[in-house]
């Protein structure tokens, strides 16, 4: 559904992703581990588009995307969930929502598409009168999946969602994407640092290091790789 | 309080009464005098003395104001008092201020000078409106805003002129120049935020000005441009003595003629003008591209990630409120009569981004606010002739320091479910 091949990213003369190779299927979870610095987020910008491969071809449902604006990527099917939140956090909650729809042939199904968020996410529903700045962090990662759910993305891009949140929250969101995989059939791409969580929810995963992919291979099998407990689980994993 | 901190707020204050003084001193402090044939110092210590000690006097009131975090009680009872005025009865309020305005013209007090006034300070809401749009909503900060007011002058001015065409069909025209010269604007400045597209906004607005003074064929340079036509009463000129063939104003309706027909008519039609901006802009928030701004100001990046075009978001904040600004141009012209190059100088920018600020950025009712607030100050304030913008600074000053965020600072959401709706 999602393939991408030999994709190199730079900013300005430094450069972050060094010929990524890496494809996403229909309905998958497919989560990429990685430490700081590695490339992971550049790749999610460089699909959505906000960041311009310099070589490579990203191939979407059988269409190249690899030059095309933001906002056509997104309207083709592809949401991200960018890295830190980025709430609106003046405008309120279902403002938020709103925006999520802009995609969505300009809110035609709001009514319909914001219940099945306050659904998935019944805290939202309470808060929705609320600005985005005030909610905790875990209800503003919420908010910002539901945001992007609120475009009808074919294929989700989660950029770290278990950033700054407590550990608690961690394994409700990770609940939730979960279900957005499986009741909603949203094909889920996720970047984490929390490589421990992230591999034990993905059906496959890959690891990126300086800009390369790594290692590559199904969740499970990662979590046992030896090179992996070592790097990324034991030392530096969370909960 | 402990002891420590005032001396700390006493030795503050003598540090500011030593700025005051470096700056008093010689601006205030030696004053030339013309006696005979020579230019003489004539020193008047006194006054900056006096000025440097309330200063300092001032200086130590807000440090002792804010180590006690707490506002002098005066000023926060009084302002809890006006923000729940405003915010509780908002609606209450705009429909009494349109009413007022309304009838305004009909009170016993309103003479020519109160119209002048009132029509001034409803052509600077409008423009505050307009401008809120690319700053409030946008978040765009433009300090050229006064460029769309002059491409609107002018494209009335000439099309008016050159043409003979009447007011109704010029306005509509000069609001698309301006609009057009606001994608002209907006195409270089796309990539720019914060103080860089600032910078580049009022260098546009020099631009303008400037080619506005340069280019003598079309816009007759600094001499301006005279015999602006006059808008008429959807055909009825207001003359006293119509020409062959014509019916004027006060000879249709059976009026004594009066100057003042016109007057109130430039007043009902700046207010019809200033109304209708107001009312786009509520509605337009409202609506995708409206929302669409207001992501773009919280931000850039969340919004591409969501699929909203920040080119063309960007490029119809910059269309629609020059567009806005075109009219209120087109107003001042035929209001005018004349205009040159002069009444679009950089300080005109300002005080609407001013205007802006002061009431609290996207805060339609603080524009309002703000801009009786500031019109009227300098209008009150005109006897002192030359020190009136000191007048003018200090308002700014003293909103700033009790009121940081501007007059009105909050911003009600534009939707709510149903079931919710207060």
């Amino acid at each position: 559904m999602l393939k991408i091949s030999n994709v190199e990213t730079f900013y300005g003369k430094i450069q972050a992703l060094r010929g990524v190779d890496l494809d996403v299927n229909d309905g998958e979870i497919v989560s990429l581990i990685g430490s700081n610095g590695a490339g992971k987020s550049t790749l999610l910008m460089t699909i959505s588009g906000v960041n311009k491969a310099r070589s490579g071809k990203i191939v979407f449902n059988g269409e190249n995307i690899e030059n095309k604006q933001p906002h056509k990527i997104v309207d083709m099917g592809i949401c991200q969930v960018p890295e830190g939140r980025r709430i609106f956090s003046r405008l309120t909650v279902e403002e938020n929502l709103r925006l999520g729809a802009h995609a969505n042939e300009k809110g035609k199904y709001f009514e319909n598409d914001i219940k099945e968020v306050y659904d998935l996410f019944p805290v939202l529903r309470d808060r929705k009168t609320q600005r985005g700045g005030t909610l905790s962090g875990g209800e503003q990662q919420m908010l910002a999946i539901g945001r992007a759910l609120m475009s009808k993305p074919k294929v989700l891009l989660l950029d770290e969602p278990s950033l700054g949140i407590a550990p608690k929250l961690v394994n409700q969101i990770f609940v939730s994407i979960k279900n957005i995989n499986k009741e909603k059939n949203v094909t889920i791409f996720l970047v984490e640092q929390n490589a421990k969580k992230a591999l034990e929810l993905a059906d496959r995963a890959y690891v990126l290091v300086n800009g390369k992919v790594t290692i590559k291979g199904p969740g499970q099998e990662l979590l046992k790789n030896k090179d992996i407990q070592a790097a990324y689980l034991e030392g530096g994993a969370k909960n | 309080m402990e002891k420590k901190d005032i001396i700390q707020s006493f030795k503050d204050s003598l540090f500011t009464g030593l700025i005051a003084l470096a700056l008093f001193g010689p601006i205030v402090g030696l004053r030339t005098v013309s006696k005979g044939e020579g230019l003489f110092i004539a020193p008047q210590w006194g006054v900056v003395f006096l000025l440097v000690g309330l200063c300092i006097l001032g200086r130590f009131l807000i440090n002792i104001n804010s180590a006690r975090k707490t506002e002098f009680k005066i000023f926060s009872s009084l302002s809890s008092k006006f923000s729940s005025i405003t915010e509780d009865k908002a609606k209450h309020f705009a429909i009494t201020g349109i009413l007022f305005a309304v009838v305004f013209p009909f009170l016993p007090f309103t003479d020519r000078y109160f119209m002048d006034v009132a029509i001034m300070i409803l052509t600077y809401i409008m423009l505050g409106w307009g401008l809120n749009i690319v700053v409030g909503l946008a978040g765009l900060l433009d300090l050229g805003y006064v460029a769309f007011y002059a491409v609107g002058a002018y494209s009335y001015a000439l099309i008016a002129t050159t043409f003979g065409w009447s007011f109704w069909i010029c306005l509509p025209l000069a609001g698309v120049f301006a609009a057009f010269f606001g994608i002209l604007l907006g195409f270089p400045v796309l990539r720019l935020r914060g103080d860089y597209l600032a910078i580049v906004t009022l260098g546009f607005g020099e631009i303008i000005r400037i080619i506005l003074i340069n280019w003598y064929e079309v816009t007759n340079g600094p001499d301006g441009i005279t015999g602006i036509p006059r808008p008429s009463f959807f055909g009825l000129p207001f003359k006293r003595s119509p020409d062959e063939g014509e019916t004027s104003f006060h000879l249709f309706f059976n009026l004594e003629y009066s100057t003042m027909h016109r007057i109130i008519f430039l007043y009902y039609l700046i207010l019809v003008l200033a109304l209708i901006t107001n009312y786009f802009t509520l509605k337009i928030r409202k609506l995708p591209v409206g929302r669409a701004w207001e992501a773009l100001r919280e931000d850039e990046i969340a919004c591409k990630s969501l699929g909203v075009n920040p080119t063309n978001t960007k490029l119809t904040a910059f269309a629609i409120g020059a567009m806005f600004g075109g009219f209120a141009g087109s107003f001042f012209a035929t209001r005018q009569a004349f205009i040159s190059p002069e009444s679009f100088t950089f300080i005109e920018s300002a005080i609407i981004v001013a205007i802006v600020v002061l009431g609290g950025m996207g805060s339609q009712t603080g524009v309002v606010l703000a801009s009786i607030f500031l019109i009227g100050i300098t209008e009150m304030f005109r006897d002192l002739e030359q020190y009136r913008m000191i007048a003018f600074g200090g308002a700014m000053v003293l909103i700033m320091v009790f009121k940081p965020k501007g007059i009105l600072a909050n911003r009600k959401p534009t939707i709510l479910m149903h079931g919710d709706k207060k």
